[in-house]
């Protein structure tokens, strides 16, 4: 535990989190530029930030969210949502999106770094909201145990106890942590994407959203110490592994030790 | 289909009527010819298989290096992370299983390939013989008469119902495994302790909570004032207490009679126990405005009190019914109105009993 | 022996120093005896009779890692604040079971290693038994005189799903501490002792202070004591039948064919038992299995998605997820007379692992009474040759898997993109149909094969060759079978149906009408073995010997 700490102060081990960061985050973004973007948006937004993001608004949201983003029949109103909702749904690539259905999902972001931070500008304008986190937030240095202690009670029901995801009603799921950026995760907890309850700050501080976030970081760095996870999803994956991996092997020994030598 | 005939008329009723004469079978004509191996016939071939059968040992004794090593260089002390155990689980693992494969499938190899391979024929015997049959009966015969049960009933009977009654005592003697339930399960921490309303607390701090707090669309873990002081029996207070507090919309909440004032202004608190087997329904989606319980998927509906809309569960979850005290704190007026979590025999008459 | 026999024999006298020791022994236990009667004993070869062993290894695998588990574990519930070296439980507030779980994982050298080894022999030993128990069902190994050694052996299933039900539940972590409350749940529902049961068991309300110690007593004593006792029980049974063999040339019901158990069958046996080890060493190395760091430790508040339990139970799970507890407006919750009557946990806890087991514990008497069948048998059915008895142990599998995969029902919705109650909806359907549908699939499948044997008998085995006759014909060449093979395909019974029978009064029973209604259900389709006058018309008609064409319809008639 002491051991594990210092550790993690050592600088190399700072560098050895964010490759790992950069390596499963992939695709079109990475994780250290989303992060000094953050920092970067927490500062308030220019007037041509707000024209442009409406611009883009108009021409890629207003189908469903109406004009002046006040809702249609496909989309709800976005006024007081704030720049943290845009940030997320549009940062993580479920909006716009792709079909109508029971939950939007996680795909390729469709916007870049600059259009996002537009849109989040022009939303953000339109009534007040969440903001975009700010860094000191984000750094993964809180108490990963208290961190663990809360996602228990007020997270893994949906996303289950190692953040592997889960199945809600009607097709609709929690989706698994692993992958998601810092911010993205901060950003879900304040704004409630979907059918995410939301978590204010008079619900879970800034702080215990920060512990939380340095617990998910920590597993999902450490990996599972027994080997492969299995996709952590407990005793069913296990279960069927031991019937067709292990039973598999079993058999194929028996049949060599049965069979006539040539 | 084919132009396949044999103008045979039974040919084609391959299916055997009932009652059809036993028809002739075919002879069986024993064991097949043995088919010698090359280890049998080749010296090379024999010698080979006895070098593979060496070299299999010989990565045995690879295998427990490996372990002896991975136990005693790898060190778990401080500075070790996960990596360093799941290295060192790797490696005794490995070192096992070729300890273990390699004696295995060496001994293997050795009968499949060197050992005769002749398959033998044993006679099987009957599994009681008739005249052992007789002989026992005899016997038994005998040492009843000897005891004389037959002849003396009362013998006889005073012991059946002394063995009988005897293995009492072993079953009353586990009297003491729990306590009687008694109406423990009737009543929660809920419940006011001399007119001081309990305070709903976020689960796990403890801190209080204001109905400012609670934003729409929002959803607290809660659990009641005083908990986390409990040293004794914390968690069996826990374990029935336990809230799930959100705030709707209003308008969207339609509380049945006697129930209008159990929320405030659109914040309401239900147990989070299962009432099918007790799991905690946690699940809350916000926008339909359902709570499902992972266990099980029972399905409750908020805007409908709790109802059970889908699942295995079949009564709603108990409302706790809130209030706002003094200070703007969310207070519970009361204990829940009827017990809380999976139904059990009495239930009903706790039910009855707390709202008389 | 006699005393006075040995008194003649000149006394025998070792040479080399193991033999000193060995007959030191010897002339104290009599092992020469034991030797000779089992020494030779012949054992027949086949993949499929090694899940018994399978079983039988997992268990010694399960008692050498279990004791080194107990020297670390300690089965408290007294709450502790978590001081060992996983950092993101660091402090947290727990029970000592669980702390003590958590210090074999991380700082006892091995531990995880073995804590591993043990879960994942776990898992094997009952799925090994229920393999061993399909391979012993399809083949009519249970039929006479081995009744009693399927019950033995249904016994040890029951046993080994407790002993792995209370091992699943020590480590007190929050997903065997959501399994505990289910179990606390379906106690309750219980009529009338219900909530003494539940109340009893956990030593008050749950979860209380004792449960914990409690299983451990019965995963580590009485249900290992017993499994032992059945596994005695078991062996000496087989040890009186002989072993069941599979039919074809030379084997019949009074021999056993195959090796002598010195040396082969014991070297392989042996030898078998280091491979089933190495294999759980290799699954305990790269595989994690009960992760309890992840889920953390018990606490009635939280719970996480996916909480199942180990597969073996998974199927009376299932059938709780299955339940619905309100259809239309009825409630399957009501309340009689005052008291509170849940048939919405109570049956689907209870009514399926019920017919299960009844009527696998009753199966064998069940067939011999349709069939009137009081031989012994010690050659096997192949499974296609007992068409019925498969398609019923199959609608029987697929019944089970039905509950089974109900249990995962939210993991084929995430993992498969459909709605979680839509999985549920079709697997209700499924539960009452996917029985009867692989009946009727399995019965076929059993005929056809059985039909595909025959033809193959008569015909010889299809080569894929193709030759163009001199008048321009083109067959297929057959290569004939030789008269090892062909008695392979043809040895069989084929019984058919029994018509009910008078008793001595000259009356037909009720209970005889039923069962001759059941033997015709069980025999009425059937396809009897070829027999050497058919392989005479076949072979005689056709112009060339060894040319068989391959398309032949054959009709099923009733």
């Amino acid at each position: 535990m002491k051991a594990l700490s210092q550790k993690r102060r050592h600088p190399l081990a700072a560098i050895a989190l964010l490759l790992m960061g950069l390596l499963v985050t992939g695709g079109l973004y990475a994780v250290a530029t989303t992060v000094n973007e953050a920092k970067a948006s927490t500062t308030s937004y220019s007037a041509n930030d707000t024209a442009e993001g409406e611009k883009l608004f108009e021409a890629n949201c207003a189908t469903c969210h109406g004009m002046g983003a006040s809702g249609t029949q496909d989309g709800p109103s976005l006024v007081g949502v704030g720049a943290a909702a845009v940030d997320f749904q549009v940062g993580t690539g479920r909006m716009p999106m792709q079909m109508n259905g029971p939950q939007a999902y996680k795909k390729p972001a469709q916007f870049n770094d600059q259009q996002t931070h537009q849109l989040s500008a022009y939303v953000a304008s339109l009534g007040a909201g969440p903001a975009i986190p700010e860094e000191g937030l984000l750094d993964g240095q809180g108490d990963a145990a208290v961190g663990g202690e809360l996602f228990r009670v007020n997270c893994a029901m949906c996303h289950n106890a190692a953040a592997a995801g889960g199945a809600l009603t009607r097709g609709k799921f929690a989706p698994a942590l692993a992958d998601v950026s810092e911010k993205h995760i901060y950003e879900a907890m304040v704004t409630g994407p979907q059918n995410m309850p939301v978590f204010s700050d008079a619900n879970v501080s800034p702080e215990g959203k920060r512990d939380i976030i340095t617990f998910l970081k920590q597993i999902e760095s450490n990996g599972s110490p027994g080997g492969a996870d299995l996709g952590a999803l407990g005793p069913v994956s296990e279960g069927l592994f031991v019937w067709v991996a292990g039973l598999g092997v079993i058999i194929a020994f028996t049949i060599w030790l049965t069979s006539r030598t040539s | 289909m084919g132009n396949h005939s044999d103008g045979s008329p039974n040919h084609s009723g391959t299916v055997a009527t009932a009652g059809q004469n036993e028809v002739e079978k075919f002879q069986d004509p024993g064991l097949p010819p043995h088919r010698l191996r090359l280890a049998d016939t080749d010296p090379k071939a024999a010698k080979r298989a006895e070098r593979q059968v060496a070299l299999l040992f010989g990565t045995s004794v690879v295998g427990t290096l490996i372990f002896l090593v991975a136990y005693f260089a790898i060190d778990l002390g401080e500075g070790a992370g996960i990596a360093t155990i799941r290295l060192q689980n790797a490696l005794l693992g490995v070192g096992t299983a070729f300890a273990m494969l390699g004696i295995g499938t060496g001994i293997v190899h050795w009968a499949k390939a060197l050992m005769p391979d002749h398959e033998v024929s044993e006679e099987r015997h009957a599994i009681r013989t008739e005249d052992d049959r007789q002989a026992a009966v005899r016997i038994v015969d005998d040492i009843v008469d000897e005891t004389g049960i037959k002849r003396r009933p009362l013998i006889r009977n005073t012991l059946l119902g002394a063995v009988a009654l005897a293995p009492l005592p072993a079953l009353a003697i586990f009297g003491d495994l729990g306590p009687r339930p008694d109406r423990k399960l009737a009543h929660t921490m809920w419940a006011p302790v001399d007119g001081q309303l309990k305070r709903l607390t976020r689960d796990p701090d403890g801190t209080p909570i204001r109905a400012s707090d609670v934003t729409l669309g929002s959803a607290f873990h809660v659990i009641p004032e005083g908990l986390n002081d409990l040293h004794e029996g914390k968690l069996n207070e826990k374990a029935k207490a336990v809230v799930l507090l959100m705030r709707l919309d209003p308008a969207s909440l339609n509380p049945s009679e006697g129930r209008e004032d159990w929320g405030y202004n659109g914040i309401v608190a239900y147990s989070k126990i299962c009432t099918h087997v007790g799991c905690p329904v946690a699940l809350y989606e916000q926008q339909t405005h359902h709570l499902l319980c992972p266990c099980h998927q029972s399905t409750f509906d908020l805007t409908q009190e709790c109802k059970v809309i889908f699942g295995p569960a079949s009564r709603p979850l108990p409302q706790l019914p809130i209030a706002v005290d003094d200070e703007g704190y969310l207070v519970a007026t009361s204990d829940f109105k009827e017990p809380v979590g999976p139904s059990y025999w009495e239930r009903d008459e706790h039910e009855r009993i707390i709202n008389s | 022996m006699s005393a006075s026999s040995t008194a003649k024999a000149p006394a025998f006298v070792a040479t080399t120093k193991a033999g000193r020791v060995t007959d030191f022994v010897d002339a104290r236990v009599g092992g020469s005896g034991i030797l000779r009667e089992f020494g030779r004993k012949v054992f027949p070869d086949h993949w499929s009779f090694m899940f018994g062993e399978v079983a039988l290894y997992s268990f010694v695998i399960l008692l050498l890692s279990g004791t080194f588990l107990t020297f670390f574990f300690d089965p408290s519930m007294a709450h502790t604040n978590y001081d060992g070296s996983y950092v993101p439980l660091k402090g947290v507030e727990m029970s000592v079971a669980y702390s003590s779980s958590l210090d074999i994982s991380f700082d006892v050298r091995g531990g995880l290693f073995m804590r591993q080894v043990h879960h994942w022999s776990a898992l094997l030993f009952v799925a090994s038994i229920a393999v061993h128990m399909l391979r012993v069902f399809f083949t009519g190994a249970f039929r006479k005189p081995r009744e009693m050694n399927w019950v033995v052996g249904g016994v040890l299933l029951i046993l080994a799903m407790a002993a792995g039900f209370t091992g699943y539940s020590l480590p007190d972590d929050l997903l065997s501490g959501n399994g505990l409350r289910i179990i606390d749940g379906v106690m309750k529902s219980i009529p009338v002792i219900g909530t003494y049961a539940s109340f009893f068991f956990f030593g008050g309300e749950f979860p209380g202070y004792a449960v914990i110690g409690r299983l451990y007593m019965l995963h580590i004593l009485l249900v290992p004591a017993l499994i032992l006792l059945m596994i005695v029980l078991h062996l000496f049974m087989v040890v009186v039948h002989k072993h069941t063999q599979y039919p074809g040339p030379g084997r019949n019901d009074g021999n056993v064919v195959g090796y002598p158990l010195g040396p082969v069958y014991a070297a392989k046996a042996g030898g078998f038992f280091f491979i089933v080890f190495g294999v759980i060493a290799l699954m305990a190395a790269f595989f994690t299995i009960n992760p309890i760091w992840n889920y953390g430790p018990y606490d009635p508040s939280p719970v996480s998605a996916g909480t199942q339990p180990d597969w073996y139970i998974g199927f009376v799970d299932g059938a709780l997820r299955l339940m619905p507890g309100v259809i239309g407006d009825f409630h399957f919750e009501y309340v009689i007379f005052g008291y509170t009557l849940s048939l919405n946990v109570l049956l689907p806890a209870l009514v399926p692992a019920g017919i299960l087991f009844t009527v696998m514990f009753m199966y064998p008497w069940i067939e011999s009474w349709i069939t009137k069948d009081n031989r012994e048998h010690h050659v096997l059915d192949r499974p296609r040759n007992a068409p019925t008895r498969t398609a019923i142990g199959v609608a029987g599998f697929v019944w089970y898997c039905v509950m089974w995969a109900a249990a995962g029902s939210d993991l084929i919705a995430t993992h498969f993109y459909v709605s979680l109650n839509d999985v549920t909806y079709w697997l209700r359907a499924l539960f009452f149909i996917g029985p009867i549908i692989a009946f009727i699939v399995a019965k076929r499948v059993a005929l056809a094969l059985q039909r595909k044997d025959r033809e193959i008998a008569l015909h010889g085995r299809e080569t894929g060759r193709i030759v163009r006759l001199p008048h321009g014909e083109f067959i297929e060449v057959h290569a004939p079978l030789d008269e090892y093979k062909r008695y392979k395909l043809v040895g069989f019974e084929s019984p058919a149906p029994l018509p009910a029978v008078p008793n001595d009064h000259g009356i037909v029973t009720r209970k005889e009408k039923q069962r001759a209604f059941l033997s015709k259900w069980f025999f009425e389709d059937r396809v009897a073995p070829a027999t050497p006058a058919e392989l005479e018309a076949a072979h005689g008609h056709h112009a060339h010997p060894a040319v068989e064409a391959a398309e032949e319809s054959k009709s099923l008639s009733h």
